[in-house]
């Protein structure tokens, strides 16, 4: 209502300048939902093997991801993206993700509890 | 306290003639009562897909978005692991779940019913039993239908018990293990693969193998007969015929370009376009397969009318606002099965999708599909194979990663145990 108000008053630029300083922090909790909302995604994507939230079932031979530290899972997907860690599918998959994206799915599922 | 409740049965009874004339008017006589006539998403179809989306609205929507999923079976039977059923080496029950979690769990509304029509415009699903579904975002996951036309013969065959296919896992899977079972040694067991796309790529030839890992065990002078309606092997091509060549050499063979066009169940024998009559003690004679049919019934299969176009980002039909397809039903981007796994990572992401647009949040710029099949060759030994697939927004596709992907250097039981884990996982992921 106050930010409608000074829009509507006799200094439009300026009210519109304070009415977009106004709804900022709105528009920055938006994006900062949909960001969450994407890395959430994201990592539900290695749920199909690694278990939802990255837990794995009671005795899985496939590990949980959940809790695992940042830099163990930086560590494994370089390794098996460069190929100095072998594997049967994962040196597969990890190609499939940037480095950007490999570093956000650590720093998720270290926190993970 | 008697008149009292014969007071409280007069008005139940005259609650219930006017609801009854209430309901005979809007159509909905039969509907159950604990039903809402409302929920912001509705999911059609409890398989890998819908399962899923349902879960993950729930999940991704922080329990904030009400969820009614509608599946006529009581319980989830999964199709991957089904071919070890045939092979002896798993039960029935290993492969069924119950919807109990999705619903105690995750607060999903489970109902036991089948969607018969769809109203994009109203938005609103109509059951079997008569209840009226009204929509926010309506989720549609229904597998796939057989095509029974596309051979002649097939669906009297079927009907009678003669000739069933056991490719959605259940009653049938134990209908053919009975039939190999009752198979003399010495006997073929003939199997026709349809042209692609079908559900299940690799499924086929890894019930072969299964078959085959049984004959091998129980009856070595019995046959195996792969009749493919393709030029060659659609999935792991030079995977399973090594395993062919070395396994089961002799017992096995395979026979590309063999369109089936009739059956016989009398004499037993199947019919091909070009190719001679091949008659068999055991027939598994699998048709073209399209969208389920409640997709091609509502007009969502605008594919040639086979399968369900979409907005790749969100899964959003391309024939209805509001409306998202997901799995087996939908028109495949390059390279994308038709599997479990993926119609559960389609689940995912629509799921998302689902959640922003009712959130008014941004939709994922670049959604991610990750893909992984394992085919089991005999009763321990499996081979994979695996994918990635981004979201292009230029070209408003999937493509798979450039350098990712691929399958098994060869059948290990370390990829076995795997594939094990890999089930009880999805499962877990899926609906627990």
């Amino acid at each position: 209502m106050k930010c409608f108000r000074l829009f509507r008053g006799q200094a439009p630029a300026l009210g519109l300048l304070l009415s977009l300083a106004a709804l900022m922090p709105i528009a920055a909790a938006a994006q900062d939902a949909a960001a969450t909302l994407h890395l959430r995604t994201l990592a539900s994507s290695c749920a199909s093997c690694h278990g939802s939230n990255g837990k794995a079932v009671d005795g899985s031979a496939v590990p949980s991801l959940a809790g695992m530290p940042r830099e163990t899972m930086i560590a494994s997907m370089t390794g098996f993206k460069n190929g100095s860690r072998p594997a049967t599918v994962m040196h597969q998959l990890a190609k499939g993700f940037t480095d950007d994206q490999i570093g956000q799915l650590a720093t998720y599922f270290a926190a993970v509890r | 306290m008697q008149r009292r409740n014969f007071m409280q049965a007069g008005a139940t009874l005259g609650g219930f003639a006017s609801l009854g004339g209430l309901a005979l008017l809007s159509g909905c006589a039969t509907g159950r009562a604990d039903i809402p006539a409302k929920a912001r998403v509705v999911v059609v179809g409890g398989g890998y897909g819908g399962a899923t989306a349902a879960k993950y609205v729930r999940l991704l929507s922080d329990y904030k978005i009400d969820v009614v999923m509608v599946e006529a079976s009581a319980n989830f039977v999964s199709c991957p692991m089904s071919n070890l059923v045939l092979g002896g080496y798993r039960q029935m029950a290993d492969l069924t779940t119950a919807y109990g979690n999705l619903a105690g769990k995750h607060g999903v509304r489970v109902v036991q019913d089948s969607v018969t029509a769809i109203d994009v415009g109203k938005k609103t699903v109509t059951l079997a039993k008569g209840n009226v579904i009204a929509y926010d975002k309506l989720i549609v996951s229904p597998g796939v239908d057989l095509m029974w036309d596309s051979i002649e013969g097939l669906q009297a065959a079927q009907a009678a018990g003669q000739i069933v296919q056991a490719w959605k896992a259940g009653p049938e899977t134990m209908t053919l293990r009975r039939q190999l079972e009752a198979m003399p040694d010495g006997g073929v067991y003939a199997m026709t693969i349809p042209e692609a796309p079908y559900r299940c790529p690799p499924g086929p030839y890894e019930r072969a193998c299964q078959v085959a890992s049984y004959f091998k065990r129980s009856k070595p002078r019995a046959k195996v007969l792969i009749l493919d309606a393709n030029p060659d092997v659609t999935s792991k091509p030079a995977l399973f015929k090594k395993v062919w060549a070395e396994d089961y050499r002799g017992m096995l063979e395979y026979r590309p370009q063999h369109k089936a066009v009739a059956v016989d169940a009398r004499t037993s024998t199947v019919k091909f376009e070009v190719h001679n009559d091949v008659k068999a003690d055991v027939l598994n004679v699998l048709p073209s397969m399209r969208a389920g049919a409640i997709a091609v019934k509502s007009g969502l299969a605008n594919a040639n009318a086979r399968w369900c176009n979409v907005n790749y980002q969100t899964f959003e039909s391309t024939a209805a606002k509001d409306v998202h397809v997901i799995g087996d039903s939908i028109q495949i981007a390059p390279a994308m099965p038709k599997s479990g796994h993926m119609a559960n990572a389609h689940g995912k992401v629509a799921a998302a999708a689902v959640v922003a647009q009712l959130s008014g949040l941004a939709i994922n710029p670049q959604p991610l599909l990750t893909n992984t099949c394992y085919s089991f060759v005999n009763e321990k030994s499996v081979i994979h194979v695996a994918s990635v697939h981004l979201y292009d927004a230029t070209d408003r596709t999937y493509k798979t990663v450039p350098g990712s992907g691929g399958v098994s250097a060869a059948p290990t039981e370390l990829e076995g145990s795997y594939a094990h884990s890999w089930a009880r996982n999805i499962w877990a992921d899926t609906l627990l």
